[in-house]
């Protein structure tokens, strides 16, 4: 008995830690998030430890990460483009010197390697330099650094293309992430939501009680099959027929995803427009049947109307569980983070894409905070629908 | 007075519970029959005969013979239900507006039946809601939604809606138990002006309102019934001691 | 007044066809289910032996068993339940026994109600950013058992509140009357009663970790580690990771079919066990509960 007063009182602090573990939780979730999501933006794009040089007499001081992406792939040929005189650009790299020098002249240990990129920049006006900071930085005479713009909130936002790892700079835009899950996600809600509403009609106002019985539990297994699994049937069976249908090359693509994506978003979707269209009062029913109306027209003008609400957060919350699939939208889509242009084409959602690169990421690099800044909207997405969901029910009461 | 309604040895059994017992009665036309009795007695169940909403609940079985017009109406078609519903009007406990404007509440009768001349509904709804007496009080804001309107309101408006389709009956189940007295008044001045032009039928449990409203009055107990007359003898001079003591407040 | 009489017709017809179709809708929804299911269940059951399930990966993963992937299953279904049960119980019993209506308690909801909105991706990020990398618990079976158990631990709060919900509050008092404290009341009353439902929320738990494969790729699963993991601190393979990687991104994906079929049929069926044996729970303690 006294034992129990001493063990109470801590018993019941420890009920209360737990109770306040979600708001913890969610709270570091929030703070590791944007610790490293944020440290990504003002960090260079140029690759770690190199830099970008170009020919003293060059007018040029300055570049973005679209430019120099588009100069290396030599899609600018003048740096009149980019804002320069008219003179042809010269890609100028390591491989070139180690050509172009014998051993004896760079050095046993390379020594003398800042010395023959100087003479060798000099000899080229229209050159731009990709060389490790370690062998140049302060020791070339013959050429100035490139200023790089840093990675900005906005470009981040704004820049159409994903090539985390392409060098000497690195493009980040999320625009064909975001677009790409946008697109697989409602062209989803778009397939689910008139299948899921109709079932869930059935189950809330035709279907007799022992039929419900059965087909609701049965339903709600659907949401038990882990995304893996689902994302194996898109990969086996709707991927090739989506193919076949119409005659892609390949067959992982945006449909597919939204495919795969409609089927899982169904079990939520009939869960919660049921439980909307059950909270109907049976008065109101029983007025519209005793007007002369016929079931049929009571389901579509009275009951319907009454759980709009109901719908409408089964609808965005069928849309964020779209949004945030991982696995299965990995599988089928096809992974091409390229801007879409059609449902026929392989798109990246972005949590596939983090499932995708984070594990090739250097640990604390630009890729890496890239992928964790790409969390961080996904988490921002998910909370908006949270928040919606919730305004949306708290109208209904 | 020819009756608009017979029931003639009527039995309803809801599963194993008998609700309605061999219960054989006439309501005349264009006059006002309430009917009254304790909770659970049968007086709802009886009401709802009438325009066959009972066929909703599952396992009801029905017997006997319900007239409207001379007509069994449990031996139409089943076609002719919605015709039977349109003539027969109901309004329900607590208001129950449908989630659309006050407009589109009253044309909603018109609309799921067919009707889709324009300007015709705007006349009926126009007209309705000046028979319901609510036509001053929401003219200027028809396209608002009918939830935005007070109680009393509301359940005007769903006299209209259900007048608004020309029923030559209309059956009210407790319509004021919901309101406050001034609504309660309004609502009671309606069924005064509207008996001229229909048979109405109403549920009460307010013995007051039964005698003000009423020409006739017909007591229920336990799935029976067990007296109808004109109300001013239910009220003064039953001939049932059940009934007396119900009308005298000694059990109910 | 009078109404066309060919409206009438016409509600019953476009009744006839709109019930037909949402019945059709629902029983094809149910077909597709079944189409699931039944596809796996025969490309895989053939796969299926003694030796499937306890033999290692062999020869690039095209032949052999997942004896590895199903052991690190159970290691991170088992971890992350050590966390999560009694946590989430805990939460569950403060959210409802302890915490008083107000601000406080729609803070709690709300975050419970977020956590449980969280894509798994998110938790995969989080667990290797926290576990893997701060804590310095590398990828391990600790690292990705704490990451699943976050993420089990909405659901196990969510049942645990509905089972003591569904506790009769006379129970409670009867037990105040007769001198019990609150801890006493919940541990000897209340706790019992609502033992099979919350034991009902472990089981679906469970049924949901065993199948999660996003918040396990950075923070434990190993692609191919033929042999058991030494401790806590080990990687392992695990059966969503396996089926994964099988099925997308080895060398030979169609050579390694069968096996992919294999670990899908037994994930299917771990989710089929789960949800009957919640069923079977349900229903016999629901009576039972009844009959009290």
């Amino acid at each position: 008995m006294r034992l129990r007063k001493i063990t109470e009182p801590v018993f019941e602090r420890l009920i209360k830690i737990c109770g306040y573990s979600s708001g913890f939780i969610v709270l570091l979730i929030v703070i590791f998030l944007f610790k490293e999501g944020i440290s990504f933006f003002n960090l260079s794009p140029v690759d770690e430890g190199s830099m970008l040089w170009v020919h003293n007499s060059n007018s040029v001081q300055e570049l973005d990460a679209a430019q120099i992406k588009d100069i290396f792939d030599q899609k600018i040929n003048n740096w009149q483009t980019v804002g320069g005189k008219d003179l042809p650009i010269r890609l100028f790299t390591l491989d070139e010197v180690g050509k172009a020098f014998t051993a004896e002249q760079l050095g046993p240990k390379f020594e003398y390697l800042p010395k023959c990129i100087d003479s060798y920049m000099d000899s080229l006006p229209g050159a731009i330099g990709f060389f490790p900071e370690k062998q140049t930085a302060g020791l070339l005479k013959s050429a100035k650094a490139v200023e790089v713009d840093k990675v900005s909130f906005s470009s981040f936002i704004s820049d159409t293309e994903w090539f985390p790892t392409s060098r000497p700079a690195a493009r980040m835009g999320i625009m064909p992430l975001l677009l790409g899950t946008l697109l697989v996600s409602f062209f989803a809600i778009l397939i689910a939501l008139p299948l899921g509403l109709a079932a869930s009609i059935y189950l809330a106002e035709i279907a007799d009680e022992r039929v419900r019985k059965i087909l609701k539990p049965v339903i709600e297994l659907l949401a038990g099959i882990p995304s893996v699994v689902y994302g194996f049937f898109g990969l086996v069976v709707i991927v090739p027929f989506v193919q076949n249908a119409f005659n892609l090359p390949v067959g992982e693509t945006a449909l597919a995803g939204s495919i795969v994506l409609a089927i899982m978003a169904l079990p939520t979707i009939i869960t919660v427009s049921e439980d909307a269209l059950r909270t109907t009062p049976r008065a109101m029913k029983e007025a519209s049947l005793a007007l002369g109306a016929s079931k049929w027209q009571t389901i579509r003008k009275v009951i319907v109307p009454y759980a709009a609400s109901g719908i409408t957060a089964a609808a965005i919350l069928g849309i964020g569980r779209a949004i945030g699939e991982t696995m299965a939208a990995l599988m089928v889509t096809g992974n091409s983070a390229i801007m879409p242009h059609s449902l026929l084409q392989p798109v990246r959602t972005i949590p596939a894409t983090i499932a995708a690169e984070l594990g090739e990421a250097p640990f604390g690099g630009l890729h890496f905070k890239a992928l964790f800044a790409l969390g961080c909207i996904l988490f921002i997405i998910t909370l908006i629908i949270n928040l919606l969901v919730e305004r949306v029910s708290a109208k209904r009461r | 007075m020819s009756n608009k309604i017979e029931t003639i040895d009527v039995n309803l059994h809801y599963g194993d519970f008998h609700a309605l017992k061999d219960i054989s009665l006439g309501i005349p036309e264009n006059s006002v029959t309430a009917l009254i009795g304790p909770s659970g007695c049968g007086k709802s169940t009886y009401l709802r005969l009438f325009n066959r909403m009972n066929d909703l609940i599952p396992e009801t079985r029905i017997t006997g013979k319900v007239l409207l017009d001379g007509e069994n109406i449990y031996k139409i078609k089943a076609n002719k239900i919605d015709a039977l519903r349109r003539n027969v009007g109901m309004v329900f406990q607590k208001p129950n507006p449908f989630p659309k404007s006050i407009f589109e509440n009253v044309a909603y009768g018109l609309r799921v039946n067919g009707i889709t001349d324009k300007s015709f509904i705007e006349g009926q709804v126009e007209k309705t809601l000046h028979q319901a007496a609510l036509w001053d009080e929401v003219k200027d804001k028809l396209k608002k939604s009918a939830f935005e309107l007070s109680g009393g309101q509301q359940q005007r408006l769903c006299i209209a809606r259900a007048l608004a389709i020309e029923p030559s009956i209309i059956l009210m189940d407790e319509p004021a138990s919901a309101l406050d007295p001034i609504s309660t008044g309004k609502i009671e001045d309606l069924i005064f002006e509207l008996k001229a032009q229909y048979t109405i039928v109403i549920v009460t449990h307010n013995m007051q309102q039964a005698g003000r409203v009423s020409d006739y009055t017909g007591f229920f107990y336990l799935g029976s019934l067990i007296e109808f007359g004109k109300t001013r003898k239910i009220f003064t001079n039953p001939s049932k001691q059940e009934t007396e003591n119900y009308i005298s407040g000694r059990f109910g | 007044m009078t109404f066309p009489e060919s409206n009438d017709r016409r509600k019953k017809i476009g009744q006839a066809v709109m019930f037909g179709l949402s019945k059709g809708i629902s029983y094809g929804i149910v077909a597709l289910l079944f189409l699931i299911l039944f596809f796996i269940i025969k490309q895989g059951i053939g796969v299926i032996s003694w030796e499937f399930l306890t033999a290692m990966p062999t020869d690039g993963m095209t032949k052999g068993g997942i004896f590895p992937a199903i052991i690190g299953t159970l290691y991170l279904v088992g971890g992350s339940m050590l966390f999560a049960f009694p946590v989430g119980v805990m939460a569950g019993i403060y959210v409802h026994e302890y915490a008083v209506s107000g601000p406080m308690k729609r803070f709690v909801n709300m975050m419970t109600n977020n956590l449980a909105g969280v894509p798994s991706i998110i938790f995969g990020l989080f667990g290797m950013a926290l576990f893997v990398n701060q804590m310095g618990f590398g990828a391990s079976i600790l690292a990705g058992s704490l990451t699943l158990g976050l993420l089990a631990l909405p659901i196990v709060i969510r049942t645990t509140e509905e089972s003591l919900k569904s506790v009769d509050d006379t129970f409670r008092q009867a037990s105040y009357a007769l001198g019990g404290s609150k801890l006493y009341t919940i541990r000897k009353v209340v706790l019992p009663i609502a033992l099979p439902n919350i034991l009902t929320g472990l089981i679906l738990a469970v049924g949901r970790v065993s199948g999660e494969t996003a918040p396990i790729l950075f923070t434990v699963a190993a692609y191919f580690l033929p042999r058991l993991p030494n401790s806590i601190m080990d990687q392992c393979m695990a059966l969503p990771y396996h089926l994964y990687v099988i099925s997308t991104s080895g060398t030979q994906i169609e050579a390694s079919r069968p096996i992919a079929y294999g670990t899908a049929f037994v994930l299917v069926a771990i989710v089929l066990i789960v949800n009957i044996l919640a069923a079977l729970l349900r229903n016999y303690f629901g009576k039972k509960v009844k009959m009290n």
